[in-house]
């Protein structure tokens, strides 16, 4: 998610030299730019568009899962999935927070994710199609986020870091949930483990393409990080995640499915084979597997929830009338 | 259909008696009621709490971000309001 938040995002800006001169200033000392202080068009433009994006894949992360929790194996895994759900819907409400801080508004967010227009992470256009996803997913899905999501913890705007603070507080529950239902299944049955390899296999790639195009490829990338909104590069955050999860996945007996993955001694991490970057391009642009029902869920959820917000706005206002009345007596 | 948006409020918690209401965030409800079980929900998942208060975000009065010189510089100047000011011999101990 997150580092796909940049895709596209302009960070031309038209401040004259010595208000960007200053506001670089303020980001270089390593102070913490608030919603009412002065900063360049551009800056608050990328910010909009990375949050709204980041907070529409919370909101759409809930799906795959979601559609789990109801044939979730045992009580025990009922319940963590459903807690860790309520956690990604709680992850989307803080981050559109934090967005409607830079003045746009909750209404118009909703609008831009329903109506297409904005983004979310190419990651959530797969689908969940065994419980093995489920593992795989908090496993690498949630670890790939996290380790996009720590170093935004100190990102140069202050609400997007806060946000990020509290985020990173549960994603760990998330990933550690995913890993020990690959560890049950991974120790179990030979069909089991088949299943757990098979979700890997499927999820390994896209999982690895959440990062965001290769460096060398990432327009306007360089601008974020400048304004430190980034502080590690598409291609460092993705070798990071290979180097903590290749382990792990040889803790668990299951192989990655990449022939060319073999350990670099000179660079002290993992070389891997080339990511389908067609695949990922084809994703965005809306033909990946689920977009098109990731996206009627949504306006499906929208439109059906529509009367409850009308009679809870008629409820309310119906009530201050009456308090009106009354205090008029 | 014209939908009216929901007002939007800002959450303060009391982690533990003994600290301070903090704020934590804001979110979106129509009444007060619903606005307090919203924060319940999506700020307190985790025992983050002891009490919350919601405040509906266009009651707020802040200061003028445009006028912080005006409103804070005159204590930055004030370096006699901080105990460092004086000079107080050593010997005379720990004041
Ligand atoms: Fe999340
Ligand atoms: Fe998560």
């Amino acid at each position: 998610m997150y580092s796909q938040g940049l895709i596209g995002a302009d960070g031309a800006t038209h401040e004259d030299a010595a208000f960007l001169e200053a506001f670089q200033a303020r980001i270089d000392a390593e102070l913490k730019i608030e919603p009412n202080d002065p900063m360049p068009a551009g800056y608050r433009k990328t910010l909009v568009r990375q949050i709204a994006q980041h907070a529409h894949s919370e909101i759409v992360g809930m799906l795959p899962e979601g559609n789990w929790i109801t044939r979730a194996p045992t009580l025990r895994r009922k319940a963590a999935l459903l807690a860790k759900v309520q956690d990604e819907g709680g992850h989307g409400l803080y981050l559109y927070s934090a967005a409607e801080t830079l003045g746009v508004s909750r209404e118009e967010l909703v609008d831009q994710l329903l109506s297409g227009k904005a983004k979310y992470s190419s990651i959530f256009n797969y689908p969940a199609i065994t419980w093995a996803d489920i593992g795989t997913i908090g496993w690498l899905v949630d670890g790939a986020a996290i380790m996009n999501q720590i170093p935004l913890c100190r990102c140069s705007f202050g609400p997007y870091a806060r946000a990020m603070i509290r985020v990173c507080k549960e994603e760990s529950f998330h990933q550690r949930q995913g890993y020990e239902i690959m560890l049950t299944l991974s120790r179990g049955s030979e069909e089991q483990k088949a299943m757990a390899q098979d979700a890997l296999n499927r999820w390994w790639w896209p999982s690895l393409m959440m990062f965001g195009p290769h460096d060398a490829d990432s327009t306007h990338s360089d601008q974020s990080m400048a304004w430190k909104i980034k502080r590690f590069t598409n291609d460092e955050l993705r070798q990071k995640f290979i180097d903590a999860t290749v382990p792990q996945a040889e803790f668990l007996g299951l192989t990655m499915p990449d022939p060319d993955m073999k350990w670099n001694e000179e660079k002290g991490g993992y070389d891997h084979g080339e990511i389908d970057w067609d695949e990922f391009w084809r994703v965005v642009k809306g033909d990946g597997i689920c977009n098109r029902d990731r996206m009627k869920a949504r306006r499906k959820a929208h439109d059906d929830n529509a009367w409850v917000r009308e009679a809870a706005l008629a409820y309310a206002d119906k009530a201050a009338a009456r308090e009106t009345a009354v205090a008029a007596e | 259909m014209t939908e009216k948006n929901t007002p939007l409020w800002e959450v303060f918690i009391r982690a533990r008696n003994g600290l301070s209401h903090k704020h934590v965030g804001s979110l979106h409800a129509v009444d007060s009621e619903m606005a307090l079980q919203a924060a319940r929900d999506v700020y307190t998942r985790r025992g983050e709490g002891q009490s919350v208060w919601v405040v509906r975000s266009s009651d707020i009065v802040a200061s003028d971000p445009s006028e912080k010189e005006v409103m804070f510089e005159p204590t930055g100047s004030k370096i006699y309001r901080h105990p460092t000011f004086y000079d107080i011999p050593e010997d005379v101990g720990h004041m």
